[in-house]
């Protein structure tokens, strides 16, 4: 055998580059044709079935009452009840890695009772319970009604008194049910994010003089997020669709309250919820988008990306830094 | 110990112990060390070297014994005749004047270069970014990184992971650097660069100590060894006599292990470690090459 430098001719000896025929896969094509048949069905089915009635559902979607349902009932408790789960959640996980154990015992006894109790339950029992027990809130010195009474005063150290009615609009209710619900949930998923940041890293930190509140927002939380935020996307959009259980509280301004409503009111019940179902659908989508940015921008760093999207992505992170969408 | 070169060390350790669940890892090391001084600590794995140098920098707490940096007790305080444990906030402020650097490097992932070296002044030190800025460039360029303080960790080589390292510790302007087997966790022929770094601050006058097994480093730069084994010292003093001619058997065995498998593996040190080419020249190397 001759050694060239280059060895690209081809000889006899030498194969050059291939040109053979790929792998065929018959049954694929056949899966393809029977997809696209029943696709073409029901999209024949939409067209033709007068009674999908697409105009009506349009129309239901720009209605108003079902417009201010999907901000008001939807969107922004959606958005409300996430962050009281995700502040309170990571709060919760923290103690449960503290060292403290009445710390690790109240977290443990929280996380049990919440994920125990279903969503829809809670939100009736909050529903009822809140106006039931507890018609005013008072804020001040813990206890000092009871001591007021020893002493002779009458109000005790009380600063504040809140009217729960005049606030009971039912969506706070809501709110506050649906996120302390879901802290449990972010509490352990907080939790699985904190231990899978590598001790070193604390170590690292507190060897440059850090306080362990800082090594904790500056360098553990930043990196736990690349763990935390892939299951938060999901319990966001899991949320949004949990809103609809608001109805339970009772609160009327929420989408599928609203949809119902129009369907109950105007028999044409099949378009009316098509309505509901397309504004979950473009709702549940433009998270899951948002959802791809913020894992590009927490998974920063890491390895697991790859060079293609690091390299294009840094404009885009810097505008999403900037709406403050990070873990600030 | 009777050490008459300084009469006010940078770290004096007395008598120090430590034990995790019952079992005493250190057992009364006593150390000096001198403004300036570069010492060395040698011995086999599990001797307890890695846990001595994070009792100084207390990520452990001492069991027994005291420390001294710059003539401040560690860890502790004497209130009306009794000892009191330090505040975590006191003892994070006495952490600031030590540097350390990990065998496994431990840079922040999500960070650049520049921004792992610009963290700690900012944060803790509370320097302004821009000042943080130029002078964490000016130590990437010492390091020889300055093209590449854009990169993540994730971006660089081991080598220059642990240059990174070097600098980031350095951007706190410690007092003295602790170093804990810092080319252990790379390829060969990686070592010689981040020696090379060490081997020019302990030119410019830096407080070092170094757990190692590069016997080549030991012997060129530290003024001291300590042979540790078992939690003990066995023994100490200046680097090429303890190094050429050890005392106890001991020491002996380990230095003739050691030199076996850095001779085995027989990488050329790609000229960046220095020429000296007594490494390569039999078992008693350190012995011949004086
Ligand atoms: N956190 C710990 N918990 C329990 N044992 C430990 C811990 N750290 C170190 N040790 C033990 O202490 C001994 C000394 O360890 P180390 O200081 O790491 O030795 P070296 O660095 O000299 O190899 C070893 O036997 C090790 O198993
Ligand atoms: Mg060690």
């Amino acid at each position: 055998m001759t050694k060239t430098p280059e060895g690209r001719e081809d000889s006899a000896e030498r194969p050059g580059a291939i040109d053979a025929r790929p792998v065929r896969h018959p049954w694929q094509w056949v899966g393809v044709v029977v997809i696209a048949i029943l696709a073409a069905m029901l999209i024949n089915s939409f067209v033709t079935n007068s009674k999908w009635d697409w105009s009506f559902v349009w129309r239901v979607m720009e209605y108003r009452p079902v417009l201010e349902g999907l901000v008001k009932g939807t969107i922004i408790c959606t958005v409300a009840s996430m962050v009281v789960g995700i502040v309170l959640g990571i709060l919760l996980a923290i103690m449960r890695l503290s060292t403290n154990p009445v710390l690790r015992f109240v977290s443990f006894v929280y996380i049990w009772f919440f994920r125990a109790v279903p969503r829809y339950v809670l939100l009736v029992v909050l529903g009822v319970g809140v106006l039931y027990l507890y018609p005013t809130l008072d804020f001040g010195v813990p206890f000092s009604k009871e001591l007021g009474h020893f002493i002779g005063l009458d109000d005790g150290a009380t600063f504040y008194t809140l009217d729960v009615k005049s606030i009971s609009s039912g969506i706070i209710v809501g709110i506050i049910g649906l996120g302390l619900s879901e802290a449990a949930y972010m509490a352990e998923i907080a939790r699985a994010g904190l231990l899978s940041v590598d001790t070193g890293q604390e170590e690292a930190a507190s060897a440059l003089g850090m306080s362990r509140g800082k090594a904790m927002r500056r360098i553990i939380l930043p990196q736990a997020m690349r763990v935390i935020v892939p299951p938060t996307g999901n319990e966001t959009i899991a949320m949004v669709k949990d809103t609809s259980l608001l109805s339970a509280v009772p609160v009327s301004t929420e989408l599928f309250f609203q949809a119902n409503a129009v369907a109950n009111s105007t028999y044409l019940v099949m378009p009316a919820l098509m309505a509901a179902l397309i504004w979950y659908l473009v709702v549940c989508s433009v998270l899951m988008i948002g959802q791809t940015y913020l894992e590009r921008y927490f998974g920063r760093g890491f390895g697991s990306q790859s060079s293609n999207s690091r390299q294009g992505a840094p404009g885009r992170l810097r505008q999403l830094a900037q709406l403050g969408g990070g873990g600030k | 110990m009777t050490d008459t070169r300084d009469p006010r060390p940078l770290v004096r350790a007395l008598n120090v112990s430590k034990h995790f669940h019952g079992v005493e890892v250190l057992k009364g090391i006593d150390l000096d060390v001198a403004p300036g001084e570069v010492v060395c600590l040698l011995g086999p794995s599990g001797s307890g070297k890695t846990t001595f140098l994070r009792c100084i920098n207390q990520l452990e707490t001492i069991d027994g014994g005291r420390i001294w940096v710059d003539d401040e007790l560690l860890g502790l305080e004497e209130k009306n005749g009794r000892l009191l444990r330090l505040h975590d906030k006191r003892i994070a402020k006495q952490r600031r004047e030590i540097g350390m650097v990990f065998q496994r490097f431990n840079l922040f992932p999500h960070k650049t270069a520049i921004a792992n070296v610009m963290e700690a002044p900012v944060q803790v030190r509370g320097v302004d970014k821009a000042t943080a800025r130029a002078e964490g460039m000016a130590l990437l360029e010492r390091v020889g990184l300055g093209e590449r303080s854009h990169h993540y960790p994730s971006q660089l080589s081991g080598g220059q992971q642990q240059r990174v390292a070097i600098a980031r510790a350095l951007a706190m302007k410690p007092k003295l650097m602790l170093f804990d087997e810092p080319t252990s966790a790379l390829d060969p022929e990686l070592v010689g660069e981040v020696l090379d770094v060490m081997r020019e601050l302990a030119d410019d006058g830096m407080t070092m100590i170094v757990v190692t097994h590069e016997i080549a480093f030991a012997r060129d730069v530290a003024d001291r060894v300590v042979f540790m084994d078992g939690g003990v010292e066995v023994e100490s003093g200046p680097a090429r006599e303890i190094i050429a001619n050890p005392q106890h058997e001991r020491t002996k065995s380990f230095l003739r292990r050691i030199l076996a498998e850095q001779n085995e593996s027989a990488v050329p040190q790609g000229g960046a470690a220095g020429p000296d080419g007594g490494e390569a020249a039999g078992q008693s190397a350190g012995a011949q090459a004086e």
